[in-house]
């Protein structure tokens, strides 16, 4: 479904080139729960940029369901992040000004869903997610880990076949973050793929594969169960 | 995308910095009201002249002696024209269609004494229908005697405030003023009028129009007043006028105005000063304009976050244009409703206090400034709505 070839994506610091990728390769399968790790700066946030349609490879192929994507033009990839692909950040993106059911609601009122429509699905993601009771309340008034749970349930409303998420538990405490992993675990078992970046290894431990990567290559590829135990919260 | 959703997405936008959104409104409203309340004053001035004009009398033409339009300069100019006489006025009344109505008139600055008092006055040689066509009001006594073109009685019908400044203390009716040399029975005397066309009329001493003519020794009329049925009967009985002047002194040497002529022009003019004014009421909107352009350049920059949002969740371009710019819109229209009110308000507050003057909204005024203010929205929210749609996606999510 996913497929990256020789992917290199460097950015011009005034006359400096940064190279965040380096021509990576790797292949995600439908239905696949894969977590990316690796250091600060090895590129992991601009991988997942690219695999979202957010940002373009200065170099290689992608291919997402056998589309040619990194040839497509801004209206080809906007119609592919609002059909195909969710999104979770670690900073949430919740908008304030929005209660959580609007919030949810927002993909869905630029995609031209009906009102009706849309309040009983953002309803039932709402509940998919565990905030069935919080759905009339703005994001300063929900915890962190129910911040994210919303941004999920504002992903996944569109029903797309990926999610991708950067750090979904980067600010979360450790109950908190299970939370949300128990989410996204289940949406994966519901056939959802999914790719989270993360710096976490209890997290990475229950994706089926893990890409660590080094200086914008692929450094090694792990099972879950393949990573050493790290016996801390976080 | 609905418009209702664009509509409530921008909505709840705006009212997330109320006072932003309010001050920047405030500048359309102001701007709005500006047109509204000027535009009234302008229009209420107009009206006024009209009025005026219609008090001297409806469908009156007058006929003067000089060709104005011809020479392009003052009457008579290259070559004095023919006197306009008398028996021009009776042929006029003969051979011109529709006429209801007709007065020559001769004009002369006379002194006019009554014992020890005398006062310095414009003489105004007429006969009766002068005072109907003109609608002057007679108070005590009579207006000149009817049927009385080539006589020139030895009577004078005097204007309110030169009968009251030469006879304090008791009426003037039945005495004898002096007008030149001449000994004058005042019969009449008017009710106060004030200026009509730049001639006071209560200072005015009226005497048949023969006695006029032969006190100050002319041989021409200063003008021919006549009046018809209806103003579609104006034209004809122009050309007719003209005709007939023409044929009884061999050349065309007339002017002849209707009085719409006149009052056309004037409405014209005011009504095209109404309008300057509302252009220069209308550069504040253009001032307000940039207020929304600033306010919304704030606004793109404080939401990028919000846009990034949008564009990781599939929002188009296109889509991402309009809601910003329905901001602006919004911004403008809630400002003009806020103009029309406060304009419409205002002047209803003034109306009191400008008395004689009615002022008057024009509706179009209203609507112009309305639709002004919306376009000005659009047109200073394009840039900041362009703005958002060329953010990058992932810089404006991380806020770089
Ligand atoms: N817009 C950009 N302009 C310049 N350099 C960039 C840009 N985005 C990323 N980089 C650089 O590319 C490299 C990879 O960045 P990226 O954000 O993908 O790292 P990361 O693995 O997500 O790190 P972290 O774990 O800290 O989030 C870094 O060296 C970063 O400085
Ligand atoms: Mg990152």
């Amino acid at each position: 479904m996913i497929r990256l070839e020789a992917i290199s994506r460097t950015f011009v610091v005034g006359t400096e080139p940064v190279h965040a990728l380096r021509g990576l390769s790797e292949h995600v399968r439908p239905g696949e729960y894969v977590a990316i790790m690796g250091p600060s700066g090895s590129g992991k946030s601009t991988l997942l940029h690219i695999i979202g349609c957010l940002d373009r490879p200065t170099a290689g192929v992608y291919r997402l369901d056998g589309e040619t994507v990194s040839e497509l033009d801004e209206t080809a990839l906007t119609a592919i992040r609002r059909e195909k692909i969710g999104f979770v950040f670690q900073s949430y993106h919740l908008v304030g000004r929005l209660d959580a059911a609007g919030n949810v609601e927002l993909p869905m009122v630029f995609a031209g869903v009906p009102r009706g429509e849309r309040r009983s699905r953002a309803a039932a993601a709402l509940e998919g997610v565990g905030m069935a009771g919080r759905t009339r309340h703005r994001p300063h008034q929900l915890s962190g880990g129910e911040r994210q749970r919303v941004a999920i349930a504002r992903a996944t409303v569109m029903r797309p076949a990926i999610l991708l998420a950067d750090e979904p538990t980067g600010n979360l405490d450790s109950a908190a973050g299970q939370q949300v992993m128990a989410v996204l675990r289940r949406m994966n078992a519901e056939g959802l793929t999914l790719v989270v970046v993360t710096h976490d290894p209890d997290v990475a431990r229950e994706a089926e594969r893990v890409v660590v990567l080094k200086d914008g290559r692929v450094g090694r590829r792990l099972t879950g169960s393949e990573l050493p135990a790290s016996g801390s919260g976080k | 995308m609905r418009l209702l959703d664009v509509l409530g997405f921008a909505t709840t936008a705006l009212l997330r910095h109320r006072l932003r959104t309010v001050l920047t409104l405030l500048g359309v409203a102001i701007g709005v009201m500006a047109v509204v309340a000027l535009t009234a004053l302008g229009e209420g001035a107009r009206r006024y002249v009209v009025d005026q004009f219609a008090s001297l009398g409806t469908n009156l033409l007058i006929v003067l002696p000089g060709k104005t339009e011809t020479t392009g300069g003052l009457p008579g100019f290259g070559g004095a024209p023919n006197d306009l006489t008398l028996e021009d006025a009776e042929a006029l009344r003969r051979g011109v269609p529709g006429v209801r109505r007709l007065a020559p008139v001769a004009l002369g600055n006379e002194t006019v004494s009554a014992g020890e008092r005398r006062r310095q006055v414009p003489v105004l040689g007429t006969t009766a229908e002068l005072a109907a066509m003109r609608r002057l009001q007679v108070r005590f006594g009579r207006f000149l005697p009817a049927g009385d073109l080539g006589r020139g009685a030895p009577v004078a019908v005097l204007g309110a405030k030169l009968a009251g400044e030469l006879f304090p203390h008791e009426s003037a009716l039945g005495r004898v003023v002096r007008i030149g040399g001449w000994r004058m029975r005042v019969i009449g005397v008017m009710e106060a009028r004030g200026t009509q066309l730049g001639m006071n009329m209560d200072e005015v001493a009226y005497v048949p129009v023969a006695s006029c003519m032969r006190m100050f020794n002319r041989t021409s009329l200063f003008r021919i007043v006549l009046q018809v049925g209806a103003a579609a009967e104006l034209d004809a009985a122009k050309r007719r006028a003209v005709a007939i002047l023409t044929e009884r002194h061999g050349e065309e040497d007339v002017t002849c105005i209707t009085q719409d002529a006149v009052l056309n022009t004037l409405s014209g003019i005011l009504g095209a000063l109404t309008l300057a004014l509302a252009g220069i009421a209308a550069i504040s909107l253009a001032v307000a304009g940039v207020g929304i352009m600033n306010v919304m350049l704030v606004s793109v920059a404080e939401r990028q976050h919000e846009v990034g949002l949008l564009k990781a969740l599939g929002a188009r371009r296109r889509q991402i244009l309009v809601v910003f710019l329905a901001e602006a819109v919004l911004i403008a229209l809630a400002g003009a409703g806020a103009g029309l009110a406060g304009g419409w308000g205002l002047v209803a507050a003034a109306q009191p206090l400008v008395g004689a003057l009615h002022l008057a909204p024009p509706p179009w005024a209203s609507a112009a400034a309305a639709s002004v203010a919306a376009v000005v929205g659009v047109v200073f929210g394009v840039l900041p709505a362009v703005r958002a749609t060329r953010l990058d996606p992932v810089a404006a999510l991380h806020g770089r």
